[in-house]
């Protein structure tokens, strides 16, 4: 069956935690015991000192999604984990594409290559030029295929960072599952000690 | 005297601080948090801990085990019975793996462990030094948290926070890994703090009163409401809060294998045990029933049988202390989150008070049917060889359920638990979720320490005995009271009897043999006894409980007995075998 008669879809979770030596081990034995991929997984320090957020890609049914959401949040260290599908997020993929100077400069219209690829040049060296382009997964491979003619030297894609796109974000979020939620009242900033600078998207 | 006091701790509190071993710092931070008994076994990398040990000796008693696991298994016999934080201590490598299965056992079961490893000198990690193991990683699946500490600078926060992680909220086991230079390192010692609060960790959801209300609600309308009670009102100390709940709503309640003796086993409203080998109306009610109030319990696999077939036509009312097992196995119609030791009065002021006479004779009749075909039989045979239910009942006659029973894995555990007699709770000692072999020996170590003043059974089968028997190394050299019953029926009886019942008899390695116990017990220098004549049996218990000390007693019982009821797995809970 596909993921679609099965329910399944992408699904970005995001995860708020201490900056824990381990806890990326923790969070990722909660899919692997479940024998669940991870599409994508980014983990950085978020806009809060000592506090990381991680962006983790799967593709599942929203009740796994769920189940799952609980599960991490279980983890001692970890502060708050949200689900969203695609559609309620803005996501971008960073990617990089070394090429051959000689053969691009040659053979390729540099400026419209990048003009229509949203793409620019990071490095121009005699021997090779690396391009960067930021999007999402069909815009990053499409520019795969139209270098892979001029001898593509290496590629490299970022995991996916996802911001969500409800501007009231989180708060109206957790209202949404406020019945599934342990929570009273949630505030916002509850876990985080930190007042209005964390979520003021 | 008080303001004596007052000004010396005050005086102490402005001190200087001293300088002591990272050691040192973990032995007074044990005594901080009121541990009196450690389990555990030394070794290379966790000497300079039992260094410090030796001048604690009068402070901390430490019972050394004989392997690594027992000492998990008497941390968690330790920690059901007292209900405090069971302490265990182990050596880097093999010592470390060797806890495993205990923090399994104790993770799926809620069961509060602080267990510290040695481990090699920090400098060494990740260099295949002699007997490193990267135990955290190998641990992070089986514990609720665990942390290496590098630095003895972080002991004294570090302890304290493994501490208030091991026994809050929903209870689990916690590791911390100490690498030897942190034992020796001296450090400024500013004295131990106790751990309250972790801005990451929320121990116990906020109570809802809405949910309290619908809750409520719905079990004032009910015709047929049915409770489900698991370990969460142990954990909670809520036995109190769900008696008066379970009387004034007047309804049936059941348990799970964990809740055993949340309230007395011959209370009026205790139906019985829930699942697979649990009570007859039990398990068909549960498909009848209105509503079903599932109070600290988790739905298992083996109490809910075929889940698409389990409790439709019920509305479902779940109050727990971990929100991720709301609708994790069962869809719940109202969750009430929170430790019932709070919304259970909650829940009591607004339920009517109720008497459901009809519903409760349906559970009488299903009982009455349970007994004719399978309890009479079981514990009041009148020929053949013993059974293990007749045992369970003579040993209740001589208790008066006032024990502590210690049960390992298998058919003879189903039997204890399905007639022991439990008045007082924390009574029923037994590897739940993990269902571990082997777990009886060393617990019941543990629950005596635990529960001193308490007469421990361990009921142990032929096969599990032989998993850990070199714990009667410890019972010989602590000097513990525990008296040790093995119902042999020279098989592994329980997967014998799914051979039987499911694989057409094809007995693959279950016939597995056994030393003369009563001889290896002599060894140990513990007095024991076998028997094989039902007209020995109460006698022989009696000298048991009577000894002055531990005593193994070995029955020999009848050798292809099957525990009856029976869920097959993958049949419904209504589809429940008597035959």
């Amino acid at each position: 069956m596909s993921n679609e008669e099965l329910g399944k879809q992408e699904y970005n979770i995001t995860i708020y935690t201490e900056n824990q030596v381990g806890l990326l081990n923790r969070i990722a034995i909660i899919f692997t015991r479940r024998k669940i991929n991870i599409d994508s997984l980014n983990t950085s320090p978020s806009e809060i000192e000592s506090i990381h957020r991680f962006n983790i890609v799967i593709t599942e049914s929203e009740e796994v999604v769920r189940k799952l959401t609980r599960q991490i949040e279980k983890q001692v260290e970890v502060l708050k984990v949200y689900y969203h599908t695609n559609e309620d997020v803005i996501w971008q993929e960073l990617a990089l594409y070394k090429v051959s100077t000689d053969i691009i400069a040659e053979k390729v219209s540099v400026e419209r290559l990048l003009r229509e690829n949203g793409a620019r040049a990071v490095v121009i060296r005699k021997d090779y030029t690396v391009f960067e382009t930021t999007g999402h997964r069909e815009e990053t491979d499409n520019l795969i295929s139209i270098l892979q003619p001029y001898g593509l030297i290496e590629f490299v894609r970022s995991a996916r960072v996802a911001i969500i796109k409800d501007s009231e974000g989180f708060n109206s979020k957790l209202r949404e599952f406020e019945r599934l939620e342990p929570g009273e009242e949630v505030i916002e900033n509850e876990y985080l000690n930190k007042g209005s600078k964390v979520f003021t998207m | 005297m008080e303001v004596a006091q007052q000004e010396i701790l005050t005086e102490t509190a402005t001190k200087a601080t001293t300088k002591v071993s990272g050691s040192v710092a973990l032995l007074e931070a044990l005594i901080a948090e009121g541990v009196d008994t450690i389990f555990g076994y030394p070794g290379g990398a966790i000497m300079p801990i039992y260094d410090a040990l030796y001048d604690y000796n009068d402070k901390l008693n430490h019972i050394l085990v004989r392997h690594e696991q027992g000492g998990t298994h008497a941390g968690q016999g330790y920690a059901r019975t007292s209900g405090k934080v069971g302490v265990v201590f182990a050596t880097s490598g093999p010592g470390a793996t060797n806890l495993v299965t205990g923090l399994a056992d104790a993770q799926i079961d809620s069961t509060p462990l602080v267990c510290i490893t040695g481990q090699v000198f920090a400098h060494l990690l990740g260099t295949d030094a002699f007997q490193e193991t990267d135990v955290i990683n190998i641990t992070t699946p089986v514990t609720k948290w665990n942390y290496q500490v590098t630095d003895a600078n972080e002991i004294p926060e570090v302890i304290a926070k493994a501490f208030y992680i091991a026994k809050s909220g929903r209870p689990g086991p916690v590791l911390i890994d100490i690498t030897k230079n942190a034992q020796i390192q001296l450090f400024d010692y500013e004295g131990y703090t106790k751990c309250e609060h972790i801005r990451s960790y929320r121990p116990k959801p906020i109570v809802r009163p809405q949910y309290i209300e619908q809750a409520a609600a719905l079990i004032n309308q009910a015709k047929k409401p049915f409770i489900l009670f698991g370990q969460g009102i142990l954990l909670g100390t809520a036995e109190q809060e769900f008696k008066a709940f379970v009387e004034k709503s007047g309804i049936p309640a059941a348990w799970t294998v964990l809740g055993a003796g949340a309230i007395p086993t011959d209370h009026p409203l205790n139906v019985g045990m829930l699942g697979m080998h649990g009570n007859y109306g039990p398990n068909v009610l549960t498909n009848e029933c209105d509503v079903l109030i599932a109070i600290g319990m988790r739905f298992d696999d083996r109490v809910t049988g075929r889940l698409d077939k389990y409790a439709k036509q019920a509305k479902v009312i779940h109050l727990d202390i971990d929100p991720a097992e709301i609708d994790k196995n069962v869809k719940t119609t109202v969750p009430v989150w929170g430790d019932c030791k709070e919304t259970l009065p909650l829940l009591t002021a607004l339920v009517e008070e109720k008497q459901h006479t009809e519903w409760l004779a349906k559970f009488k009749e299903y009982t009455r049917q349970e007994t004719e075909a399978v309890i009479e039989k079981e514990l009041n045979p009148q020929t053949g060889e013993m059974t293990m239910g007749e045992v369970i009942k003579q040993l209740n006659d001589l208790t008066g359920g006032e024990a502590v029973i210690v049960t390992d894995v298998g058919q003879h555990q189903m039997v204890a638990c399905r007639y022991a007699q439990f008045n007082k709770t924390r009574s029923n000692v037994t590897s739940g979720g993990l269902g571990t072999m082997g777990f009886a020996l060393p617990a019941a170590i543990g629950a005596k320490y635990g529960a001193q003043d308490r007469t421990v059974v361990a009921i142990i089968g032929d096969g599990g005995f032989q998993m850990t028997c070199q714990e009667l190394g410890t019972i010989m050299q602590s000097g513990v009271d525990v008296k040790i019953i093995i119902l042999n029926n020279r098989f592994l009886g329980m997967v014998r009897q799914w051979q039987e019942l499911f694989n057409d008899r094809r007995y693959s390695f279950v016939d597995i043999q056994s030393p003369d116990f009563v001889a290896l017990a002599a060894a140990y220098r513990i007095p024991g006894k076998r028997i094989d004549e039902r007209a020995d049996l109460q006698g022989a218990l009696k000298e048991m409980l009577d000894n002055k000390g531990s005593f193994l007693l070995e029955v020999m019982v009848t050798k292809e007995n099957n525990v009856f009821p029976m869920v097959p797995q993958g049949c419904s809970v209504s589809e429940i075998r008597l035959k």
